[in-house]
């Protein structure tokens, strides 16, 4: 018997926008010119709250923070494809994700100033709160799109993860899972090349993470994480695949984490500041600039009214978040279970009252 | 009422709770054509179809993560995991998220969920299948731990897990499984959570057990004046009917197959030791496995509670 192929892949890559801000007009989404603009306020607000958060932090007003600066057109490009309805499952690193599904930017702070408050979810959108177990939170989007096919709810669950998380056990069960039961599921991976300090070559052998899919039976592609059309078409194309019984897709988004891995850790102990640089040319936000700059839809003295108005919009934010009275010790007992136990109580009375 | 074994009893809480409510889902690993390796699931895939009974990929993790998206969709699932010692590999998914997303959301999100399992020694299988780890999960806030000693009790008590808006991992003492019989109420019922049952009556020494203990508990006890608690629900313990019985009797001896250090058998001790000790006219006894791996079957009746152990230390409190 001969030695034959008995199965190839291809592992496609999408740019619709050049970082001169050149389209490739037959790969343009189909959106209004409000929607190219909304798409733009959203890369830049994502970028005035994260830096706020930045000196926030530094002025002890929050705590450790992970920056989203470099990664806002892989978030904001795959939210905005989404519908209310949809279930998304952040990690940790996904501030243009919440602003772009509208979660109040004063709830965002007050979860990083070390408050649960901070990720009760408002009842009209479905975001589970912040995950830090990395890649732990893709079968928890399995299990809601097992239950939206269940009960035939035109429903996407979208989890969000890392290139470090695509190591993860979990990762692995949760996409075997999803192709095997053809779950409505979109994973929106921003492989930002850095893991804290462990670098994308050091965490896989293979070229690609996108190819990772192949091995699960469903859709992968990889996408200009800083070009945030190619991002929205992609992740739109995915969603509605989903939608109508065509399984599961993951999207590696190609972006780069310009800042350091939270506030609490220091970049320029593992990584050269020439690659660092490399990536400056590829601005998420410059690059949508000169796209819209092109088309006549934006100007200088636009810009300087927007970035006016969302420095506005978030001191509006950190003063409401700041605003919020303490958590009591008795919000610190009331979720662990539906009713507390005769010893909980207990502890409560204890805690609350200073005696046992 | 018909007579029904261990088995029998879980199958038809299962079978009821499908049929109440289509939010009920049942998945794991060869439950669906298999009807689960000890036929606990027998006969669900065939009557209530693939939808609702499946067969899931072989992965712990992703059996207990499902549930959890699942459950907090607003689906009721009873997960089976094939043996409690195959739970470890999920234990992040227990004790990183099902325990905590009420607690993470503020309410907002919850997770109604069942582990369901078997576990336990005295059934002479290979590694990792006669496992008595309970006590990992009661050091687990957000979790509940609940053993069932009886077909009666086991349907209730599942029924009342299904229900339950929390998580619940529900321990099934394989040892008994075939074991016991006895008649089990039709109609489904709900045995509540939390709550022990006074197993024997008695007013000399108390005994706590659960699961598979309970059984030899009361084999050992028969003959003296001993009343033997059930405990039923490990988290929460039903710690009014501990301290009353105690009260009541001065002396007090835990049975459990679990190692002794760091058991759950600790946790009665020292809140007898904490709110109960000027009623004590002895000190508290403990009959445990020992702090060993637990053994292949060659040497596991050296480690599980003999009867013999547990009566030596009835006589021995006795003397006090």
């Amino acid at each position: 018997m001969p030695r034959e192929t008995i199965a190839q892949f291809q592992i496609k890559r999408l740019e619709i926008l050049t970082p001169q801000g050149e389209v490739d007009a037959e790969l343009l989404p189909a959106l209004s010119d409000s929607q190219f603009l909304k798409l733009y306020e959203l890369l830049q607000l994502t970028r005035i709250a994260d830096g706020r958060a930045l000196s926030l932090q530094r002025e002890g007003r929050l705590g450790t923070f992970p920056s989203s600066l470099g990664q806002e057109a892989s978030q904001v490009g795959s939210a905005f494809a989404l519908t209310a309805k949809d279930w998304v499952f952040p990690s940790f690193r996904e501030l243009g994700v919440f602003l772009s599904l509208e979660y109040p930017l004063s709830q965002y702070y007050r979860y990083w100033a070390g408050d649960e408050r901070g990720m009760l979810c408002p009842p009209e959108m479905n975001i589970f709160p912040i995950n830090i177990a990395v890649g732990t939170h893709l079968l928890h989007a399995a299990g809601v799109a097992v239950g939206a096919q269940y009960r035939a709810d035109p429903v996407v669950a979208v989890p969000y993860l890392g290139d470090g998380g695509t190591s993860k056990g979990d990762f692995h069960e949760a996409l075997n899972i999803a192709g095997l039961y053809r779950l409505p599921l979109v994973a929106i991976c921003q492989n930002n090349q850095w893991a804290i300090s462990v670098s994308r070559k050091s965490q896989t052998a293979t070229e690609t993470l996108a190819q990772k899919a192949v091995a699960f039976g469903i859709k992968g592609i990889q996408v200009d994480g800083n070009d945030v059309l190619a991002v929205y078409q992609a992740t739109r194309e995915a969603l509605d695949r989903a939608r109508n019984g065509g399984g599961a897709t993951f999207i590696e988004c190609d972006t780069y984490r310009m800042a350091d891995h939270t506030t609490a850790d220091d970049a320029r102990r593992y990584r050269d500041s020439t690659e660092l640089d490399s990536w400056r040319d590829r601005d998420p936000l410059l690059r949508m600039q000169r796209f819209l700059e092109q088309r006549g839809l934006w100007d200088k003295a636009e810009q300087a009214v927007l970035e006016k108005t969302q420095q506005q919009q978030v001191d509006q934010a950190v003063a409401e978040a700041e605003a919020m009275p303490a958590p009591t010790a008795e919000e610190m007992f009331r979720y662990t279970c539906h009713e507390l136990s005769s010893r909980q109580q207990e502890q409560l009375k204890e805690c609350r009252d200073g005696s046992s | 009422m018909a007579v029904l074994n261990l088995v029998q009893a879980i199958n038809q809480g299962l079978q009821q709770a499908l049929a109440e409510d289509d939010r009920v889902l049942v998945f794991g690993e060869d439950v669906a054509a298999n009807g689960g390796v000890f036929r606990v699931t027998e006969g669900l895939h065939e009557q209530f179809g693939e939808t609702r009974v499946f067969d899931t990929p072989l992965a712990e993790s992703g059996i207990v993560g499902l549930a959890i998206g699942l459950s907090v969709y607003g689906l009721r699932p009873v997960a089976e995991i094939q043996f409690l010692g195959f739970v470890y590999s999920a234990i992040e998914q227990i004790y990183t998220h099902a325990a905590r997303i009420r607690t993470r959301s503020r309410g907002r999100f919850s997770c109604p969920l069942v582990i369901r399992t078997p576990y336990g020694g005295g059934v002479k299988a290979p590694e990792l299948h006669e496992e008595s780890s309970e006590a990992f999960f009661c050091h687990m806030p957000g979790i509940k731990v609940v053993v069932p000693s009886t077909p009666s009790n086991a349907k209730g008590l599942l029924l009342a897990a299904i229900q339950d808006p929390d998580p619940v991992i529900y321990l099934e003492p394989t040892r008994l499984y075939r074991l016991i019989k006895e008649e089990v109420v039709d109609e489904p019922y709900l045995t509540p959570l939390g709550k022990a049952r006074i197993a024997q009556a008695g007013d000399q020494l108390t005994i706590i057990a659960w699961g598979s203990m309970l059984e030899r508990s009361l084999r050992a006890a028969r003959n003296y004046p001993a009343e033997v608690i059930d405990l039923l629900t490990l988290s929460p313990f039903d710690r009014e009917t501990v301290l009353a019985s105690v009260q009541k009797t001065g002396r007090l001896l835990i049975v459990q197959e679990a190692p002794k250090t760091g058991g759950f058998g600790a946790e009665l001790a020292a809140t007898v030791a904490e709110e109960g000790i000027m009623s004590l006219k002895a000190p508290i006894m403990r009959v445990t496995g020992y702090d060993v791996i637990p053994p292949l079957p060659l040497l596991e009746d050296y480690n599980l509670p003999s009867e013999e152990r547990i009566v030596n230390a009835i006589e021995e409190l006795l003397r006090y």
